[in-house]
Parts: structure tokens; C-alpha cells; sequence
């Protein structure tokens, strides 16, 4: 139905995409396929009307189709439904569903023909809410069906949907699954983008693979496996991440605890007390979907939010966690989930990125900065996270996410914490650099430090720790060594189904 | 880093109107008006620098004028009117400054204010105070208190310039300046500050106090403000506490924002600052010397020149810059014959006079006071 023939785009410096050809057909659902900055996106927003082609050129349903902006894509039939999504909260579902195409009489709105029109949009989409709720009040994964509901009702024949699962739960995720089947089956044709590839697995019925900026490879039907995509991404078998951490046996109680958590209560969930343990060169992994508690416990030990009650111990000595400063202080770092928001300041250099946290140990009388010991630690840190490229003065903004990440956790290391929190470590990472990611963590363990980090991966949980806890509902519902950690078992602990042949803590 | 541009573009436009300025007046280049340009940048660039502190942490002080006027005001009541003594009043009025700025850090800081309501409410506050506590009457020193008043008025000749000397106020510039650079650019703490501008959340899940650099901020800027505020009164001798300082906090802000701090945060350098302050001050001599500019437009015409400079700072362009410069160089030169009268009637005054200012306009409050 939709083509695009030969396109060629350029940026000042790259070619961003370098001759693709793809099609996709009515009652397809392709997915789209690549490491961060193998051109996905360019071509999606190329699709879209968002940018232009320097060559090339697109076809619908035969005919030439010539896009000048995003509206003209989808007055053609094609929506784009961005990572970040676009929705007013402010405003209700239905205004957002017809924003900018409401019904009117003069300068009134019919909201009788609105409230119709919207809900029928809702129904297609497969969600049974009132239009006139608030969008405010709707967790992610209905407002992603709010933003397949807007673009069903501006006739989408077309749907590209860019990393929709990222910030949903598993069970959100589900119903996205259904809606996107039901469309395909219905005729739409679906252009479905994401790293994650058991999502792929189920839903694609063809994969197209790119890889700088060209077509690389593309899997049909049974073809369709984690490890043919995997394979055809990275240009090679990948290195697969799986014995990390087996040559380690770490038996719960058999070596020093580093980092002790006792009746935490955090201010979300003040009824559940949290007692952890993480050893010293520990990974554990926290499980648990999207709402369990897990970024606010992070948080909580970290001295972000404070906690109703509990007591932290480093190393056995007691931190006063009332500031992320006495956490640091005490050799807590943390990597937080949102990066760009609250991990590195993408608008300064790499270098000053690196040393902002250890600015002090530079320092002479902890005061006055030298700048060549601030420059050499960086350049140290930059090497030792093997960020790339290796220039301290470029922008952290430029870096790819997979880079960025390690700035984020190199950030740290300068200080040489004893305690290591991430919080979806790999979230937005491309497959090569989330391998690079974990080969990180497991060095970090082996040099003395206590990691936990909170995931929402399975194959990370499984592939990266020496233990699994897995979160419910803001408590621990249960504790799995890496013989008893399996897919299964985790995702039974998450949704509260308890331990199977064990008893539930 | 652009930086260092955005320094070069505000710097090339204070040159092309000095240029201009002193093409179309013969007095602009005189060491009489050069050194009080100097006195006046000098105070003016005090409280810009204050000003830059808060911007850099992402806040505004709407207040800092009418700090200026309370400070200002308060001191010659507590020292002329209450025979207050001076080694009381002087910290007195400093530490209010500071006290006014910490009130300010804290509400924006702990009750999660907006700065610029906070702040708002602080230049309503103050100014209604100063006119409140000094019944609405002119204050002044009344030719007394000459041992303080020389901290503005002293100046230190240059040997070969026989009328021009360096004027005080300079001297404090240059500490308060040196001060602000080396907390800026050489200490953890000044790191800090910038990183807090450009990211709370980032910086704060860095370690770092984030709360605390706010309310330092708010605490420096006040604290100057204060400051400039004893400077300026030392400095005109008298003032009215219904317009004293009024505007400043805008040529504050204006300066700094023309130096390169962005008002989202995170960015500043107190040489630009300086040179911003020192731009604002040269424009309003050019439009009192320049004969065909009439005086009551000056507003306009500075608005005009910011607006131009921070398109200049976005990155210099030399096309821009030299059409710019030919155009400022083509204006028709001056006829200066009632500018001429009225410096010469100025130059009257001995130097130590409080009655000389550089801007004898009448929209200038500063001049207003000083002319009756």
C-alpha cells in the first residue's frame, strides 16, 4: 500500500539513510528493526511528512505521494504516533482525539456530534472509556491507545507507532498487542518500531532490518526469531551477554552486605516495609512492572524522596538519607530511569558530565577547581566506560543513548561508590550497547561494589544478576537465586501469583 | 564553548556606539564624561552582577531596584534624620540585603514560590517601605559624611591624563568582579551553581545541594543589590524614595541577559555582564549627548539595542555586525550646541559634587533628585 523507493537523506556530516526501499502492505504488520542511529526513525519521519527525502521517492497505493508536512500524511491516510507522546493532559480524551477537527457550528462546538465521533474512535481503538475523562487521569498504556484512537479517526490507513511499549506494563502492552492485531486484521497497515524484540517475535508478520542507514536484511513468518533479528542488527552473531556473571556464585549471606535497607517505607506504598540486602559484588536484579515500587525505593535509599520510616546501612554503618548529597556522601550513586531529565546535563561537554560528582575530590581544599586533574579524570573515565566518541569536549546531548547511559554511570565511578542503584540501566539503548552496558555492571561488581538495579527486561533480570527480587504492588513479593530465576517465575511473582513449590516472603 | 562569541558580540556592539557616540559628539570622548561613564557602569555593573546569579540558577529578581531605593533610602534616614552611627548603619543596611535575598531564596526554595512573584512582591514590599519609613521625603547627606561618601568619590589620577583619573567605584567593581569570577569559574562551588541552572533535577541527583545554591543565589543578588544600593546613594548624595532606583532591576537584568546569561539558566560570565552594563550606560550618554535623539525616547531606543544585541549574541555573524556599524556610522553628525551648554554648566561643579550626573535627562530618576 505505502512504498518508499531508493531514499536517500542526508544530514550536514552523515547519510542518514542511504538508499532504503520498503513497502507495507494492507493487513501487515511490519516491523522495523536497528540499532539506535540505524536510520529507523529518519525514515519514519520521512513517512510522515517530517522531513523530506534529498532522494527518492514515496508511493501510495501506486501513485506518487508528495509530503510537505505531517498533515499532508495524514490527509493521505498515514499517522505517525511518536515515542514521546503528543496528547494535551490537560484536556479531555475526546478533545484530544479531535484536536485542531472539531465539530462546529460558526465558532460553537457541537459537542453532541464530538462526544459521538470520539467515542466511536475510542471503540475502534479498543478502548471503553468516557471521552470527557481527563487525559491526566489515564495511565500510559490507555494513552497510547488515545493516540491510536486520534489517528483511526483521521482515517489512518497507515500506522507507525515508534517504541510504543516503552513506558507501558506488561498487561498494558497486552492490550496494545490485541488492538494492533485487531487493526491489522481489520486492513490497516501497521509500521511498528521497537528494541524490544519478543515484542517483534509475536507481532510481526515481516521484519525489515537496518543497519547504517541501508537495508540490511528482512525475516518473514517462522524466520521471525530474537536471534535472527539480533543477528542480522549487529552484522554478527552477538556476543551473547548469557554467562556473565556464571562463573560467580554468590549464596545469599556469604559475603559482607553492602548495602542494608530495613522497614523502608516509602511515601507511594507507607504500609509495605522493605528489607533488603545487596553484598558486596553483588548484582541484584528488581523486578516488577511498570508501578511496583521499584523506581520509588530507588529513589528513596538515594534521599531523592523521603522515606516515612526505615533505616539504610552502608557498609554497616547508618546513612541519614535526607539529601542525595548525604547518600553520595556515603558512597550511594544512582543512575536514574530518565536520563536526559535527571541524569546528565545533555548541554555540557561530556567531560564536565563526567566529573560533576566528584568535583570536590579534584579540587584543592575541595574548593578551588583544577581543571587539568578534572580533565585527565574524565578523559580516564571516558576510556574506562569506553564512551564513544572518546572527545571530553563534545556536547553529552550528541552522545547516543547507549553513550549517554555511560555517562550517567561514569559520572559515578569517579567517586568510587560502594553502591551502585540503576534504574532501567538500559531503557532506549540499542542492542550493542546494552551488552556493553551489562559488561559494565558486571565489572563494577567484580571491583567490590554492591549493584541494584531495577529492570524491566527479562533477559537483563536473567542474563546480568546473581538475584532477583521481584516487586508487587509496592512490596516484595518474592526472591529468586539465578537457578530459580526464570521468565516465568518472575513474571508470576510480579503479577502477584505467588511462588510456585516455595513460600512467598 | 560559545561563550567567548556571544562575549565578542556584545563587546563589538558597545564599540560600535562608542564609535558612533563619539562620531556625532565631541564631548563623548571627553575625560570628564569617560570617567563618570566609568563611575556610573561601575555601580550599574554591581548590581547586574547580582542580577546574573540568580538568572544563572534559572531565577528572576524583580526586586533589585527597589532594594536599591530601601538601602539607599534607609541609610542617610538612619545616619542624618536618627544620628544612627555609621559603623552601625552601613552593616545594617548590608546585612538587610542579605536578609532580604535569603527571604527570597527560602520562599522560592522551601514554599516552592515562583521567583517571579516572590520577587514581584519584594520590589512592591521594599518600595512601599522606603517611602513608608521616610514619609515620602527627600533623604540626603547633606554635604556631611564626606569620609564615607569618598569610598564612591575618591579617584586616583593617572599621571599623563591630566583630567582624567580612575574613579573609585571602579576599583570596587573590579573586586566585586574578581570575587564573582573566581566563585564562577574556579571553585566546586561555582560549578555547582552553573550545574544547578542548567539541570536542578540532574544536578541534584548528582550530589549536589541544589537547595542551598538557589538561596545563595537569591542571597547574592539581594546582597549586591544592597550594596549598589549604598554605592548609588553615596555616590548622588540625595534621593526620593518614590523613584530612587526605579528601573534598575530592569537594566540589571538587561545587562546580564545582553552579557550571555540565559534566562533559562545555566549560563553567564560576569566580564559579559560588565560589558552589558557598561553597553546600557553608553547608550543612555549617547542619547543625552546626541542632540537630534530626543532624551524622553531613551527607553525606546535601549529596548531597540537589546533587542538587537541578543540576536548579535546568538552567534556573531560579520555581515550583521558591519551593517550594523554602517548604518549607526551614517546617521547625520550631531548639532551639540545645547549639549554643549549643558555640560559646560555641569563641568561647574567640583568633582566631589553630588550633583553631577552623567545623565542629566529628566527620565533619569537619579538625575531628577540630583538637579533640584
Amino acid at each position: 500500500m505505502l512504498q518508499a523507493r531508493n531514499i536517500v537523506k542526508r544530514f550536514p556530516g552523515v547519510v542518514a539513510l542511504d538508499g532504503v526501499d520498503l513497502d507495507v502492505a494492507a493487513g501487515e504488520i511490519l516491523a522495523v528493526v536497528g540499532e539506535n542511529g540505524a536510520g529507523k526513525s529518519t525514515l519514519m519521519k520521512i513517512l510522515a511528512g517530517d522531513l523530506r527525502p534529498d532522494e527518492g521517492e514515496l508511493l501510495l497505493d501506486g501513485a506518487p505521494l508528495r509530503l510537505r508536512s505531517p498533515r499532508d500524511a495524514m490527509l493521505a491516510g498515514v499517522s505517525l504516533i511518536h515515542q514521546e507522546l503528543s496528547l494535551a493532559d490537560n484536556l479531555d480524551v475526546g478533545a484530544n482525539i479531535l484536536l485542531g477537527r472539531e465539530p462546529r457550528s460558526g465558532p460553537f462546538l457541537r459537542r453532541a456530534a464530538a462526544r459521538v465521533m470520539a467515542r466511536s474512535a475510542l471503540e475502534s481503538a479498543g478502548l471503553d472509556i468516557d471521552p470527557d475523562t481527563p487525559v491526566a487521569d489515564l495511565g500510559m498504556g490507555s494513552r497510547q491507545l488515545v493516540e491510536i484512537a486520534k489517528a483511526l479517526s483521521m482515517n489512518a490507513r497507515v500506522l507507525i507507532m515508534d517504541e510504543p511499549t516503552s513506558s507501558l506494563t506488561a498487561m498494558e502492552a497486552d492490550r496494545l498487542f490485541e488492538t494492533i492485531e485487531r487493526l491489522r486484521d481489520q486492513g490497516t497497515a501497521v509500521i511498528y518500531i521497537s528494541h524490544r524484540l519478543a515484542e517483534i517475535e509475536r507481532l510481526a508478520d515481516r521484519v525489515e532490518v537496518l543497519r547504517d542507514g541501508s537495508h540490511v536484511g528482512s525475516l518473514v513468518g517462522a524466520g521471525i526469531t530474537r536471534d535472527a533479528i539480533v543477528e542480522r542488527m549487529v552484522g554478527r552473531g552477538l556476543d551473547r551477554t548469557q554467562g556473565l556473571r556464571s562463573g560467580i556464585d554468590i549464596e545469599a549471606g556469604s559475603r559482607a552486605p553492602m548495602l542494608e535497607v530495613r522497614g523502608l517505607r516509602t511515601a507511594r506504598f507507607p504500609d509495605f516495609p522493605i528489607d533488603l540486602v545487596v553484598q558486596q559484588g553483588e548484582i541484584v536484579a528488581m523486578a516488577g512492572l511498570v508501578g511496583a515500587g521499584r523506581t520509588e525505593l530507588l529513589r528513596a535509599i538515594f534521599g531523592i524522596d523521603r522515606p516515612v520510616a526505615g533505616l539504610i546501612r552502608v557498609d554497616g554503618k547508618d546513612v541519614a538519607t535526607r539529601h542525595p548529597a548525604n547518600a553520595a556522601a556515603a558512597g550511594i550513586a544512582f543512575v536514574p530511569e530518565d536520563r536526559k531529565a535527571d541524569g546528565l546535563l545533555l548541554e555540557e561537554s561530556t567531560g564536565e558530565n563526567m566529573t560533576l560528582p566528584s568535583l570536590a575530590v579534584h579540587a584543592s581544599g575541595g574548593v578551588f577547581r583544577r581543571r587539568h586533574q578534572e580533565r585527565d579524570a574524565a578523559v580516564g573515565l571516558i576510556h574506562r566506560m569506553d564512551v564513544r566518541p572518546d572527545a571530553p569536549d563534545l556536547v553529552a546531548g550528541g552522545l547516543s543513548g547507549g553513550n549517554q547511559q555511560k555517562v550517567a554511570v561514569g559520572r559515578w565511578v569517579g567517586c568510587e561508590p560502594r553502591v551502585f542503584l540503576l534504574d532501567e540501566p538500559t531503557r532506549g539503548v540499542d542492542v550493542a550497547a546494552k551488552a556493553e552496558i551489562h559488561v559494565l555492571l558486571d565489572r563494577l561488581a567484580r571491583e567490590g561494589a554492591a549493584v541494584l538495579a531495577a529492570s524491566s527486561e527479562m533477559e537483563e533480570l536473567l542474563v546480568v544478576s546473581d538475584r532477583v527480587i521481584v516487586m508487587h504492588d509496592g512490596s516484595i513479593a518474592g526472591e529468586l537465586s539465578r537457578h530459580e530465576a526464570s521468565e516465568a517465575a518472575i513474571m508470576r511473582l510480579a503479577t502477584g501469583g505467588g511462588r510456585e513449590g516455595a513460600v512467598s516472603r | 564553548m560559545n561563550g567567548a562569541k556571544k562575549i565578542l558580540g556584545v563587546f563589538s556592539l558597545l564599540l560600535v556606539t562608542c564609535v558612533a557616540t563619539s562620531a556625532m559628539s565631541p564631548y563623548f570622548l571627553t575625560a570628564y564624561n569617560l570617567e563618570n561613564l566609568l563611575r556610573r557602569t561601575s555601580l550599574f555593573g554591581v548590581i547586574s552582577i547580582g542580577a546574573a546569579f540568580v538568572i544563572i540558577v534559572g531565577g528572576i529578581d524583580l526586586s533589585i531596584g527597589s532594594v536599591v531605593a530601601l538601602v539607599g533610602c534607609l541609610l542617610p534616614w538612619m545616619l542624618v534624620e536618627h544620628g544612627v552611627s555609621i559603623w552601625l548603619a552601613v552593616p545594617g543596611v548590608l546585612g538587610l540585603g542579605l536578609v532580604l535575598g535569603l527571604c527570597h531564596g527560602l520562599l522560592v526554595q522551601r514554599l516552592r514560590l515562583q521567583p517571579f512573584i516572590v520577587t514581584l512582591c519584594g520590589l512592591l514590599i521594599y518600595r512601599g517601605l522606603a517611602r513608608g519609613i521616610t514619609g515620602d521625603q527627600t533623604v540626603g547627606f547633606q554635604n556631611e559624611f564626606k569620609g564615607i561618601r569618598s569610598l564612591v568619590k575618591t579617584r586616583f589620577p593617572l599621571p599623563g591624563f591630566e583630567d582624567f583619573a580612575i574613579p573609585s567605584t571602579l576599583v570596587i567593581l573590579a573586586v566585586v568582579s574578581t570575587l564573582a569570577i573566581i566563585f564562577l569559574r574556579f571553585t566546586v562551588w561555582g560549578r555547582h551553581l552553573l550545574a544547578t541552572g542548567r539541570n536542578e533535577s540532574a544536578a541534584r541527583h548528582g550530589g549536589i545541594r541544589t537547595d542551598r545554591y538557589v538561596v545563595l543565589a537569591y542571597v547574592i543578588c539581594a546582597g549586591l543589590a544592597g550594596f549598589g544600593g549604598m554605592l548609588f546613594i553615596l555616590d548622588v548624595g540625595s534621593a526620593q524614595p518614590a523613584d530612587f532606583g526605579n528601573f534598575y532591576e530592569l537594566f540589571a537584568i538587561a545587562a546580564a541577559v545582553l552579557g550571555g546569561c540565559s534566562l533559562r539558566g545555566g549560563e553567564g560570565s560576569v566580564i559579559g555582564v560588565i560589558i552589558g552594563a557598561a553597553l546600557m550606560q553608553v547608550l543612555q550618554n549617547a542619547i543625552t549627548l546626541i542632540d537630534w535623539i530626543p532624551d524622553n525616547i531613551q527607553y525606546a531606543v535601549i529596548g531597540a539595542v537589546i533587542i538587537v544585541g541578543c540576536d548579535i549574541r546568538r552567534g556573531v555573524s560579520t555581515y550583521r555586525l558591519s551593517s550594523a556599524a554602517q548604518i549607526a556610522l551614517t546617521l547625520s553628525p550631531a548639532r551639540n550646541s545645547l549639549e554643549h551648554a549643558r555640560m559646560e554648566s555641569s563641568a561647574c561643579d567640583t568633582r566631589f559634587s553630588p550633583s553631577f550626573s552623567v545623565f542629566p535627562s529628566a527620565s533619569s530618576p537619579a538625575a531628577r533628585v540630583v538637579v533640584r
